[in-house]
């Protein structure tokens, strides 16, 4: 389903980019671009004056002015182009995601609870649908009972089910993918056609594209050289008749198309829709362009460390009893905590536990009352019913509990812990009625190749930080083991939102990515949030973008994507306007050269004659486009070197390059030129 | 190495050593840090007092530009009608007459604007009134006015984020009490005893040797003559500025007044480094402007020293270099860094008669006045090189990936937009005042005005398109040099130029001011690895490299039908 194929240019979408760029024609959609709206100008000025040189050749012969018309066309019809293909290409790949939703029954939970089918074009949010075994999900929705696995690789590409349910952090599914097991209601959370991937497709397509702050800038600046030329060469009138040089019509066009910047004009807005493409063929989601530019910005990097710098969860590895208990007592109370704790770290610990010892009480005693974890107490366990009060714990949460009653704290157990800490594990104390038994320890599995980018991110001048919900001891173990640059440890949902705060009251860009509902106000906080499609509505709503990948590596993808969008736009302004120096030297002399003989010294390229040095000029100008629209729309390549040296690097290549090639490009189209002439 | 080149390395030697450590000085006298001046205290409380100026009081940048405007608008309208009735007001004791509406409309702008363009010769148009309490109190303000718009730059970037950019009569009247008055009081007592003529008497006469009674004007013009060089306003008491015996009597002299017009310039870019604690940001754009500086120092003595090829033609030897209109006392290498640096910097006053020079040396004359920026004049050159900088910070923040920031603030659309503006105004006056002129030339020679426009030019051709193009370059810089050989006292030249002398100066200083103070009120953002240093020698050529394509884009045609037809029609 993932349509990642890199051909630029696909058959199909070629035949539309064509038609559109016929269609951009229009002066009403022209006029979005003050460069190219100008060439338009030029180009229409060039057909009256080529019909004019029938019957009078004042203006130089038809043959000459009609091809200069036809270059010009060409040059407008290439910069649409250029646009064109940037739309197809992302409204292809924003279909291809679209495809998947299109015209699925809905079994509709009526109020009176009767169901009724229903296509999921005709659903509206608030609407409840039912999805069993085998059903397609018809559109986006919250799981409001339930549970099933359900496979999203329609959207995702990875094979593996997940599990969605009910409440929690979970509890969003996707139109498009498929339940494998189980039942689920779901409420409609968007209605169709408002979904973000409809918004994305929007904002592709340029009917309510809006130009992200740092074009508008570019684009001010680009106006800007357009009037200087304007002025250039409506003054070069005066001058020449002073020195008796007249001076055709089409030659002051030439001039005027071959020095605005329209190579950077003619790309300005594919470079911007191909970037938001680049994110979306990353698999993220974004809601407006400004979010990818901002994400090039982007100081600070708040990133979860489970999932993230670790792989998957910790894992149990060592029952530590403290002195006066056995083992086997104590390994015992471990397991009763973890009956009913449905979490990972629970679930190894049953594990671990069964491991060491064949036999195990499989269920709690009848009559148990468990206490669930929450943020605040951030310890659970159960009571039985013959009064044994087992709690599982955070070190400082449960000596509370242990100190609270009256009890001693053991002092090797706070010693196991901070060895345990200090070692990057997490120890996890249990107690029995109120009083502390041992230490638990959950060792972190680091991912591998992890450090190596946080190491390429600091050198973007990007700082790391991770965000744990494990004590400040295991926090900085994994920190310096994974190369972050900072951390939070023992995180509550509003530690994250605070770090943000200071972060960005120092002038910083802060970006997160998150998946629950008490991350959506650090997701709305953060300059760019990225919200997991996995996670709950309200995340998604609060972020900016969101990953269909549920990958939260894939903030370092999109900040490269934001910069790399910045850089294509620097380089071609400046190879454009480097460009400039070339033509000067093709067409001035060319001007001048038959009132003026002297000046044939400018003329360093040699051209052929006057009229092929302007032909060559405006050819070279016009082929320029879509030779570029590759780089435009691939983006030019971002390398974490260092800001100065990155700007030598590509003043080298943009700028040198810029003035050197179209004296290479010019000398060679004038030859072409002067043999077929 | 010849002699003649040695005094130009010595001048430009001592220069440095009183441009350096001047700004040094001048960072710390503004930003209000324990200098020796600081015993002139109490009479600038005494003038702050007098007019009713609290200096405690804090201005944005909008406050600040509106006094400026203000007290500028007074100076305009008297200044005018003083011109006008000069005749009437007292010390005039060769009885001069009062200047024409459109002389007296031109030249007092000029003079307001720090240009000094002179469409008037000092010993007939001007009387010792309207020179002292005009022209030389104007040179006082007006260089004022620039370094004290230049402060408010610099006091934006000073803290992190701020709308408190300090007082402008503050830094006006220090301007002058510290800088601009002590500096006067020096130069001027040197040029005294150089023979500079000090006395209020009428003109002088002699018999000379054939017999020819000779009538001499002077004037108190020692004082005049220092102002008009340290203001960078460039305006000659005598109507052939430097190259007048009187003004500039000897080498000596010479060398004083060129380095008197440069020093505050240069120091003014060391007063921005340390004022914003960025020493190296100074000594990068030192290093760019002197760059630049060079690159039109050493081709113009090249050029003027190598001889003009059509008396080459002659078989006449110019071992001294091309001497048609300059002066034996100074000689080719001394003029040409003299005409280098009155046109790099705002001053325009002139030791030769730069008409005369090499086609090439008037083309990198007019270049300098195009790209108006390295070392620039009495503040608004570090203002001029301020808007290179932003256009330069936008594209290349754009070219490392990051949203532009300079000095730890966002470039943004606004920012763009004014430097865009500012950045083009400059060629547009220029090309559209001299297309004006062309036309009117070409298809109105013979119109029925005072002065015909077919009798403007001196010389025909390419020459004369020169001309028209250095006069209103000249004026769009407000650097007050002529190419002379142009008839220029006639109601189109005073009213033209004297159009593009206020469009030349007010939007240029307001722009960057208005930048600096949009800049200073954003959040500060603090440096990272991503961040691009703007006192890097990588950014320093960036910004080079804009001014060189922003001037070469727009003036290229231009130049082309001008210096650059004459040189190959020459050399052919």
């Amino acid at each position: 389903m993932k349509n990642k194929s890199n051909i630029l240019f696909e058959p199909a979408l070629v035949n539309t980019a064509l038609r559109q760029s016929f269609i951009k024609l229009d002066p009403r959609l022209m006029i979005r671009n003050p460069v190219m709206f100008t060439v338009e100008i030029g180009t229409f000025v060039m057909l009256v004056v080529t019909i004019y040189s029938i019957s009078n050749s004042s203006q130089g012969s038809f043959g000459y002015n009609f091809v200069v018309f036809l270059v010009l066309l060409l040059t407008v019809l290439f910069a649409n182009f250029a646009e064109a293909i940037a739309e197809a290409r992302g409204k292809a790949q924003a279909d291809s995601l679209r495809k998947t939703r299109e015209e699925t029954p809905a079994k509709v939970v009526l109020s009176d609870g009767t169901i009724e089918i229903r296509s999921s074009n005709q659903l509206k949010k608030g609407d409840v649908f039912f999805c069993e075994t085998g059903d397609t999900i018809p559109t986006d929705g919250e799981i409001i009972s339930g549970i099933a696995t359900i496979d999203e690789s329609a959207i995702t590409g990875e094979s593996a089910p997940v599990i969605r349910e009910s409440g929690g952090d979970k509890s969003s599914v996707t139109g498009g993918t498929k339940v494998l097991s189980d039942r689920i209601k779901v409420q409609v959370s968007t209605a169709p056609g408002e979904s973000f991937l409809d918004k994305m497709i929007a904002l592709v397509e340029g009917a309510s594209r809006q130009k992200t702050p740092n074009e508008i800038a570019l684009t001010i600046l680009l106006a800007g050289f357009t009037l200087v030329f304007i002025i250039v060469c409506i003054t070069l009138k005066p001058f020449a008749d002073y020195s008796n040089t007249p001076i055709t019509i089409a030659s002051f066009i030439a001039l005027f198309v071959c020095l605005i910047p329209t190579t950077i004009g003619g790309l300005l807005s594919a470079i911007g829709i191909a970037g938001m493409d680049r994110a979306l063929r990353a698999n993220v989601i974004t809601k407006s362009g400004k979010a990818v530019e901002t994400a090039g910005d982007i100081d600070v990097l708040l990133l979860d460390k489970t999932g993230t710098i670790t792989i998957g969860n910790r894992k149990a590895t060592n029952f530590y009893p403290t002195a006066g208990i056995i083992i086997k007592s104590f390994t015992d109370a471990c397991v009763l905590s973890s009956l009913a704790d449905e979490t990972p770290e629970g679930k190894s610990i049953i594990e671990l536990a069964a491991a060491q010892d064949s036999k195990l009480i499989t269920s709690p005693p009848e009559g148990s009352k468990f206490i669930k974890f929450t943020a605040e107490t951030r310890s659970s366990g159960l009571d039985t019913p013959d009064g044994r009060r087992i709690r599982k714990g955070a070190f400082d949460s449960i000596r509370n509990i242990v100190l609270a009653a009256g009890n001693p704290f053991p002092m090797d157990i706070e010693e196991q812990v901070k060895r345990i800490a200090s070692n990057g594990g997490t120890p996890l104390v249990v107690s029995e009625n109120e009083q502390a038994l041992g230490v638990i320890e959950l060792q972190d599995i680091i991912k591998p190749g992890i450090s190596e980018r946080f190491e390429r991110l600091r050198k973007m001048g990007v700082k790391t930080v991770m965000v744990t919900g494990d004590n400040p001891l295991t926090a900085k173990f994994i920190a310096e083991k994974a190369g972050v640059d900072d951390f939070i440890a023992e995180a509550k949902p509003e530690d994250k939102m605070n770090y943000i705060k200071e972060e960005q009251a120092l002038g910083k860009l802060v970006a997160m990515m998150g998946d629950g509902t008490n991350d959506a106000p650090a997701l709305a906080q953060a300059d760019v949030g990225v919200a997991m499609n996995s996670g709950t509505q309200a995340a998604k709503e609060a972020g900016n973008m969101v990953d269909l990948d549920n990958d939260p590596t894939k903030l370092i993808e999109i900040v490269e994507i934001g910069k790399q969008l910045l850089i294509t736009r620097g380089t071609l302004t400046t190879f454009s306007i480097a460009n400039d120096v070339a033509k000067y030297f093709a067409i001035v002399p060319a001007l001048f050269i038959v009132s003026i003989p002297a000046l044939r010294s400018l003329n360093i390229m040699n051209l052929h004659s006057p009229e092929t040095a302007i032909l060559s000029a405006v050819i070279f100008n016009a082929i320029v486009i879509p030779l570029l629209i590759p780089v435009a729309l691939r983006g030019v390549s971002y390398k974490p070197i260092g800001a100065s040296a990155l700007l030598r690097r590509n003043l080298l290549i943009y700028g040198i390059g810029g003035v050197i090639a179209p004296f290479i490009g010019i000398k060679l189209i004038d030859m072409v030129i002067s043999l077929m002439a | 190495m010849n002699t003649e080149l040695l005094g130009i390395i010595a001048t430009y030697a001592i220069t440095l050593l009183i441009g350096i450590p001047l700004g040094i000085y001048l960072a710390k006298m503004f930003a209000g840090e324990k200098v020796w001046t600081d015993f002139l205290k109490p009479l600038e409380k005494g003038i702050y007092k007098l007019s009713g100026i609290n200096p405690e009081e804090s201005m944005n940048w909008k406050q600040h530009m509106k006094a400026l405007l203000m007290i500028n608008m007074v100076w305009l309208v008297y200044g005018f009608f003083a011109l006008l009735y000069q005749d009437k007001l007292p010390l005039n004791p060769d009885g001069n007459l009062g200047q024409s509406p459109d002389l007296a409309f031109n030249s007092i702008i000029s003079f307001v604007v720090n240009c000094n363009l002179q469409h008037y010769s000092g010993e007939t148009g001007a009387t010792y009134f309207t020179q002292h309490f005009v022209f030389m109190f104007l040179q006082f303000v007006s260089a004022a006015t620039g370094i004290a718009a230049a402060v408010v730059l610099f006091k934006a970037f000073r803290d992190k984020t701020t709308t408190n950019l300090g007082n402008f009569w503050v830094f006006f009247t220090c301007s002058i009490t510290r800088l601009l008055l002590p500096l006067s009081i020096v130069v001027a007592t040197i040029l005294a005893f150089n023979g500079t003529p000090t006395s209020y008497e009428g003109k002088d006469q002699f018999i000379s040797l054939q017999g020819d009674t000779v009538q001499v004007s002077r004037g108190p013009a020692a004082g005049f003559v220092a102002i008009k060089h340290l203001g960078t306003n460039g305006g000659g008491w005598f109507g052939a500025n430097g190259a007048h015996p009187l003004e500039n009597p000897n080498y000596l002299s010479n060398m004083v007044e060129v380095i008197s017009q440069v020093i505050i310039p240069i120091a003014m870019v060391f007063a921005f480094g340390y004022f914003i604690r960025r020493k190296k940001m100074a000594w990068v754009i030192f290093g760019i402007m002197t760059l630049g500086m060079m690159l039109l120092l050493v081709p113009t003595v090249i050029s003027e020293t190598g001889g003009s090829p059509n008396i080459a033609k002659m078989g006449v030897s110019q071992l001294t270099g091309a001497m048609e209109g300059k002066e034996v006392r100074f000689g080719a290498t001394a003029t040409a860094y003299w005409s280098t640096v009155t046109t790099i910097i705002s001053t325009g006053s002139i030791n030769s008669m730069h008409d005369s020079a090499m086609p090439l040396t008037g083309m990198y004359q007019l270049i300098a006045m195009m790209m108006n920026c390295f070392y620039g004049g009495c503040g608004v050159g570090i203002l001029n090189y301020f808007i290179f900088i932003i256009i330069a910070v936008f594209i290349s923040g754009l070219m490392v990936g990051r949203t532009p920031e300079f000095l730890g603030h966002k470039v943004e659309a606004r920012e763009v937009k004014i430097a865009s503006i500012i950045a083009l105004l400059h060629p547009f006056i220029i090309l559209v005042g001299t297309a004006l002129a062309a036309y009117t030339v070409t298809n109105f020679p013979d119109a029925d005005w005072l002065v015909k426009p077919a009798s403007w030019l001196n010389n025909p051709g390419f020459h004369g398109f020169s001309e028209m193009l250095y006069e209103t370059t000249s004026a769009a810089a407000n650097n007050g040099s002529g190419f002379e050989g142009l008839g220029d006292n006639n109601m189109f030249w005073n009213v033209m130029t004297g159009f593009v002398l206020l469009l030349g100066r007010f939007l240029p200083i307001i722009g960057p001011v208005a930048i600096a103070g949009l800049l200073a009120s954003k959040k500060y953002i603090p440096e990272s690895a991503g961040t691009l240093k703007t006192d890097t020698l990588t950014f320093g050529v960036m910004t080079f490299v804009v001014i060189v394509i922003i001037a070469a884009l727009a003036f290229f045609p231009a130049l082309t039908l001008g210096p650059l037809a004459e040189h190959f029609s020459m050399i052919k």
